[in-house]
């Protein structure tokens, strides 16, 4: 065992928290894994590119959301470059989510969470379900008549269950942090675990074309699931 | 095309390692060309539409635009008969107001988190900040001193009135009843919202400067016609497939459409308890969603539905031949 530059790991520094923490990165993610330059050849539709575009579309949300961000909620209300930068988040929103909705119902069509790829296709969900929570509350942070309208309905369901005290859609102070803030962080938290868990597990195969042969294969080509 | 090919490409497992072909793949030139397109895509977008930016509605705007349905709401919240003064949970105490989802109401068990008394916050504390005005103060302390029989029989016979009322300069004329003090009050609430004074009393109290908190003026807005008919006009409205719409033609959340499919169909629609119904409903769907993997039959289902022979038909051309 050697670290990463080649110099041989004593046993003193194996117990260390960050050696092993190394280590297992590594195990699981080695370069080759994480950075592929092959894929198998299934891997052909078009319906691949949808899991790309939903991280590029979220790529320009929150480069766009940031810029917003740094000028104040006000500013795209009142200055005509704030204004194209809102739309730029605006449609990079409904792209992200165009891209994302096509990629889920790809990866169902495709079973994608079969030989234990079960986290990959929950995380990715999740992922779906949080941003909707991110865009929700962006709605809500527009200062206007939209934000007006989507608080005043939408309290009602949250009311509804309890929970519209401590998550009040009418205080715009809460949903602006949820939206600039904590909402987008999950979300792209969730999305690198759900890239890194792809990475780890590789792309699911396709369902077989007949009935399973004899166990008379091909041996592995590979050292991991693609 | 790379890699050794084998002969037979068959698959053995879904979590073995792939036996079969393998083509180049360039991760990163894929990413940055994704972005360039997103990027392209959105400007595009924005350049063509834009974004919508309806201006929001003010209370001295409805109150300007619209000053009958403004008393009337106001009188509502005097009274305690309007929408949010009988809400219930969080904002009061109003009985049997809660949602239930059966025997269980968790609006209620949540309890009175966002106090709000109609009467005290909209009408008679912001009252109480109009200066110099003897005959105001006066009609004030009538009203408060009243007993709730006669307080009640006032705002009656106000809001039998309003219909007829005729508004001068802004100023409401009605037929000659007994409005008690609660005529005056009214008055003079209308000129302070007019004025654009009954939104910084809403939004930031007396004692305050800065705010985020929208509930209180919200709310308020939201009790009187004004507001719901500019929602209509703008396809906003519940009936209208509500708040995944946009104002303008915009596509708006249209994620939310499982959401708001079920408030158009019964029995969710006629339901008291729609909003609590429908919230847990969704909460069950998603965590269904979350959960495929382990869902027998559903997980299975892509199989049986052969979609897949669309998405991989290249490989199953190679490998049948």
């Amino acid at each position: 065992m050697s670290d990463g530059e080649g110099r041989p790991v004593s046993p003193e520094e194996r117990q260390m928290w960050t050696t092993w923490v190394r280590e297992r990165a590594v195990g699981a993610l080695p370069p080759e894994k994480l950075l592929p330059d092959r894929q198998p050849a299934y891997v052909s539709s078009w319906i691949y590119v949808f899991g790309v575009a939903t991280i590029a579309a979220l790529v320009v949300v929150v480069a766009s959301g940031t810029i917003l961000g740094l000028k104040g909620p006000e500013w795209w209300h009142v200055a005509g470059i704030g204004r194209f930068f809102n739309g730029i988040h605006l449609w990079a929103v409904e792209l992200f989510f165009f891209a994302m909705v096509v990629h889920l119902w790809g990866k169902f069509f495709m079973g994608a969470w079969r030989g234990g790829r079960g986290r990959t296709w929950m995380t990715g969900a999740i992922a779906f379900l949080v941003a909707i929570g991110a865009a929700f509350t962006g709605y809500l942070s527009q200062q206007n008549f939209d934000s007006q309208w989507i608080a005043f309905e939408g309290k009602d369901g949250l009311n509804s269950v309890g929970i519209g005290s401590f998550f009040n859609v009418a205080d715009f102070g809460q949903m602006y942090t949820f939206h600039v803030i904590l909402l987008p962080l999950a979300v792209v938290a969730l999305v690198v675990w759900h890239v890194l868990l792809v990475r780890r597990h590789g792309v699911v195969p396709p369902y077989p074309a007949k009935p399973t042969p004899p166990p008379q294969q091909a041996a592995p080509s590979e050292g991991s699931a693609r | 095309m790379s890699g050794a090919r084998s002969p037979a490409p068959a698959v053995p497992d879904d979590a073995s390692p792939w036996p079969g072909p393998f083509v180049r793949y360039d991760l990163v030139k894929e990413l940055v060309v994704a972005l360039v397109a997103m990027a392209g895509l959105a400007v595009i977008l924005t350049v063509l539409f834009s974004s919508p930016d309806d201006s929001p509605t003010t209370i001295q705007s409805w109150a300007k635009a619209a000053p009958g349905d403004f008393l009337t709401t106001a009188v509502g919240e005097l009274d305690g008969t309007s929408g949010i003064a009988t809400y219930g949970p969080p904002y009061n105490h109003t009985p049997d107001a809660a949602q239930k989802i059966g025997p269980i109401s968790l609006q209620e068990a949540a309890g009175v988190k966002i106090p709000i008394d109609t009467a005290q916050d909209y009408v008679i504390e912001p009252l109480k900040e109009i200066p110099a005005d003897p005959r105001l103060r006066l009609s004030l302390a009538a009203y408060q001193a009243a007993p709730a029989k006669l307080q009640a029989a006032w705002t009656g016979a106000y809001e039998e009135a309003l219909p007829k009322a005729r508004f001068l300069r802004g100023v409401p004329l009605l037929p000659a009843g007994r409005y008690g003090p609660v005529a005056p009050m009214m008055a003079a609430l209308l000129g302070l919202a007019q004025s654009g004074g009954l939104d910084g009393a809403l939004i930031a109290g007396s004692h305050r400067f800065y705010e985020t908190n929208y509930t209180k003026p919200l709310l308020f807005l939201a009790s009187g016609a004004y507001f719901e008919e500019r929602a209509e006009g703008q396809h906003l409205l519940g009936t209208q497939w509500g708040m995944m719409n946009e104002t303008g033609s915009y596509p708006g959340q249209v994620w939310l459409w499982l959401y708001t499919v079920w408030y158009q169909i019964e029995p969710f629609k006629s339901s008291e308890n729609a909003d609590a119904l429908i919230f847990v409903l969704m909460g069950i769907l998603s965590l269904a969603f979350v959960c495929i993997p382990f869902i027998p039959g559903l997980r299975t289902l892509p199989r049986h539905l052969r979609v897949y022979r669309g998405i991989w038909r290249d490989h199953y051309r190679e490998v049948e031949g």
